[in-house]
């Protein structure tokens, strides 16, 4: 029997789409289960590494923290800068079949604003309204200035779900989200799964080269790297930096290491609560910043992050745009820090330092201990389990406490609430009314380079008091299949799933 | 029989009645607030608010166990409130899971346990009973977390037989599914393993020292008829009690071997959602096995009835 070209084409199309089928699942080990899969009520940092496969965003950032397009195809602010006015992107739908369109937009953002416990109405608090332009430009009206509204559209608050869904399944959305991400929700099993299966209605489906990703929450690291290995996952997120030397050299596998857009700092207890005063280090800057100068941030660096971190002082790490060279990082002296205990009358200032109950937590806090213990300073650790530790935080029920952010884009995020009098972040109770007026003017600028002028001056005023003592900032360390490629380096720290491929 | 039946199931009701506050109570002594730990990394102030209406914080102890109490009456446990999934969902989502490998856990521990017991036993002073004593010391000394690593890294890692984590369903691929909890099977069912066998051994010594065990040898029994038939049926009756209680720890779920191996049971499940303070899920789910617990220990007594025909009088 001879074969005719036909029957072998088709074949090879057989075989070839055989192939491609087995390599097309995509399996990611997450560090921790999300949370609510409504990006209206979302409240988790693990959470956003889903939705970026599952909801787009009015605009994206990259690998520079540049803001770029991805359902708004522009954007343009009005000359006072009360309004902004988006070009949505055409032609695009949602999983369920729905238009994507300025309607949609609108109805998105004022559901963000008014969905009872959406954790999105502090983040657009300073838009008024929403104007429909035309079927495909939206105007947001904004009450105030706001320069770091559009940062804000790239994360949950630009993500778009589908009107007809929200509707229909009301505070229940995040049961079954639908949105208009590369990948729709097929199902969820708390604890265990999350599948996503691609959406072939996709505005910039060339981009996706895989039929399902699969995120696995495998909470302890030697385990995720034990399923990346083993081949049970393609990729992981927060590898063990004791594990990242190892990996490199081994062939299998390709790593990726981002500095990550928040930070480690100490909060310090400078007027929250009476506690402030019943200890020196919160009594006293001079005591601050001589704890400061018995810090030596390499070595911590070192010591608990096996150097997998960027040392800083700021909100934001030294190689950010927005970081103030005025002010760098300072270096150890303990013969200053020395000179100025004695300046302030105490020779052997003590205090409690609240940590998390994470072995890197407790590691860092003992590296502290020993440091300062040089310059005469007694700390005394504290772990505390993380929903206790939130809850003295608030009440100032601490002298110091050793906290985590994970960074917004938008220096704004990392700061404003954090420093601002009265924010739902100042735990240190730091408020000087300059600083809020600085704050509030750096949001009513959108010319770079003005408002790094402004952040430069608050942090002249902040750094002094020291409130918060910023160590560094972590690496991101990511590690997968040597066959993945594609991989973007974003330093929010969410793995895009677009643009990724497998090699056979 | 029934008689005795019907008065431990009347017993029941009260005992669960008296969980159910005592779980309710117990959360209650978490420091932290609830809303606060949900309201996630920005602690969004109105956030704050929205939970604590929704969780009911604003109101009384008493209210809020009343606004619990009556939704597990009509049979609504509730939603997670940081997942929105139903807690009841939750649960049979995760039932099957650590039923299977509370069943397999303990069929291990039975194999390995029981006839371990009885040969130390039997051989007492004899190198079995050194061997046998040895696993029980290592069995009892290793910590699950630590074997259960290192398994996968042999298994899994070293050798590629068996996948490190990734539970599957006995319906899908009856294969895989084996496969994946295998392992922790082993991990869970070795510790438990150990605690039988001890038991079973001492129990064994004493019934083999008894008169009848004497007679029934005296009569010309085989050494087989006399250890198996007359002696091991009754040291049952300890391990009978112990397996059941091992059974019911077991389904309250395995903190430790399912981080490890990331199985989705119910260890992970309240673990989880105690550092979440994800209340209506820890009391869903601790009730929920706390009834199994009860009905659990109420089998093992009917079990009694059967190895011990004195029980029946």
């Amino acid at each position: 029997m001879k074969l005719s070209p036909k029957v072998i084409a088709a074949a090879t199309v057989i075989a070839l789409t055989g192939l491609s089928a087995q390599a097309q699942a995509l399996r990611i080990g997450l560090a921790e289960d999300p949370d609510v899969l409504d990006p209206s009520l979302a409240r988790s940092f693990v959470g956003r590494i889903v939705f970026s496969a599952l909801c787009d965003k009015l605009l994206d950032v990259d690998e520079k923290l540049n803001i770029v397009p991805q359902l708004a195809t522009a954007y343009e602010w009005s000359a006072d800068s009360k309004s902004l006015t988006l070009k949505i992107r055409p032609g695009v739908t949602f999983h369920d079949g729905e238009k994507l369109d300025a309607a949609a937009v609108k109805f998105n953002l004022e559901r963000h604003k008014n969905l009872p416990g959406s954790a999105r109405r502090g983040e657009l608090a300073p838009v008024a309204s929403v104007d429909v332009v035309d079927a495909n430009t939206v105007r947001l009206n904004l009450s105030a200035p706001f320069s770091p509204l559009l940062a804000q559209l790239t994360d949950r608050a630009g993500m778009m779900v589908s009107p007809k869904a929200a509707q229909a399944a009301g505070d229940k959305f995040g049961v079954k989200p639908v949105c208009s991400g590369p990948f729709k929700f097929v199902e969820r099993v708390a604890q265990d799964r999350i599948v996503l299966e691609r959406f072939t209605g996709y505005w910039n489906k060339d981009a996706v080269n895989f039929d399902k990703v699969t995120y696995t929450p495998i909470p302890d690291a030697t385990v995720r790297l034990a399923n990346l290995k083993s081949g049970q996952l393609d990729f992981i997120e927060r590898v063990a930096t004791s594990d990242m030397e190892k990996l490199q050299t081994d062939k299998r596998f390709k790593t990726s290491r981002i500095t990550e857009i928040g930070y480690q700092g100490l909060t310090i207890n400078i007027g929250k609560s009476d506690r402030a005063k019943s200890n020196p280090l919160g009594r006293d800057a001079r005591v601050r910043e001589a704890f400061e100068l018995s810090l030596d941030r390499q070595g911590l660096a070192q010591v608990v992050m096996d150097n997998e971190a960027q040392v800083g002082n700021q909100w934001v790490s030294p190689s950010n745009s927005f970081y103030a060279k005025s002010l760098p990082v300072p270096k150890r002296d303990i013969e200053k820090a020395k000179a100025l205990l004695k300046q302030a009358g105490v020779s052997n200032p003590s205090f409690t330092l609240m940590t998390p109950t994470t072995s890197d937590a407790q590691r860092m806090a003992l590296v502290i201990q020993a440091m300062t213990r040089e310059a005469g300073f007694d700390v005394k650790i504290q772990a505390t389990e993380f929903a206790t530790s939130l809850n003295l935080a608030d009440k100032g029920d601490f002298e110091a406490y050793a906290l985590a952010w994970s960074g917004r884009p938008d220096p704004d995020g990392n700061l404003f609430s954090f420093h601002g009098c009265k924010q739902p972040l100042n735990y240190s109770g730091y408020c000087s009314p300059e600083t809020d007026a600085l704050l509030e003017k750096s949001r009513t600028l959108r010319d770079p380079a003005q408002r790094k002028k402004v952040f430069e001056e608050i942090a002249a005023k902040v750094l002094k008091e020291r409130p918060v003592i910023y160590l560094y900032h972590r690496n991101w360390l990511w590690a997968y299949n040597g066959k993945l490629s594609g991989v973007r380096n974003i330093p929010d720290g969410l793995l895009r799933v677009s643009g990724l491929k497998m090699a056979p | 029989m029934l008689d005795y039946l019907l008065r431990r199931l009347a017993s029941i009701l009260p005992t669960l009645l008296l969980v159910s506050v005592l779980i309710f109570a117990l959360q209650q002594l978490l420091p932290g607030d609830p809303a606060k730990i949900l309201a996630g990394e920005d602690q969004d102030p109105a956030v704050i608010a929205h939970l604590q209406e929704k969780l009911h914080l604003n109101e009384s102890l008493p209210v809020r166990y009343a606004y619990w109490m009556g939704g597990v009456l009509t049979g609504d446990l509730g939603d997670s409130v940081r997942t929105q999934l139903p807690v009841i969902d939750l649960i049979l989502q995760k039932l099957p899971v650590t039923l299977e490998l509370a069943v397999l856990a303990m069929l291990i521990a039975l194999l390995i346990g029981i006839p371990a017991g009885v040969v130390s036993a039997v051989g007492r002073g004899t190198p079995w009973d050194y061997v046998a004593n040895v696993f029980a010391l290592w069995g009892l000394s290793t910590p699950n977390f630590w074997l259960g690593i290192l398994l996968i890294l042999i298994f899994s890692v070293q050798l590629g037989w068996l996948p490190a984590s990734g539970y599957v369903s006995p319906f899908e691929d009856l294969r895989a599914n084996l496969a994946a909890m295998i392992m922790p099977a082993f991990v869970l069912g070795n510790a438990i393993a150990a605690v039988l066998m001890r038991h079973t051994r001492s129990a064994m010594l004493q019934v083999l020292s008894s008169d009848y065990v004497r007679t029934a040898r005296a009569k010309g029994l085989s050494e087989t008829t006399v250890v198996l038939k007359h002696a091991l049926r009754n040291a049952l009756t300890p391990i009978i009690t112990l397996g059941a209680l091992e059974l019911g720890t077991l389904l309250s779920g395995a903190v430790l071997t399912e981080q490890v191996f990331t199985i989705p049971g119910f260890g992970k499940l309240i673990v989880d959602a105690v550092f979440n303070r994800d209340y209506l899920v820890v009391q869903g789910v601790v009730l929920f096995t706390a009834t199994a617990y009860i009905v659990l220990n109420l089998m093992a007594d009917m079990a009694y009835f059967w190895a011990n025909p004195r029980m029946r009088r």
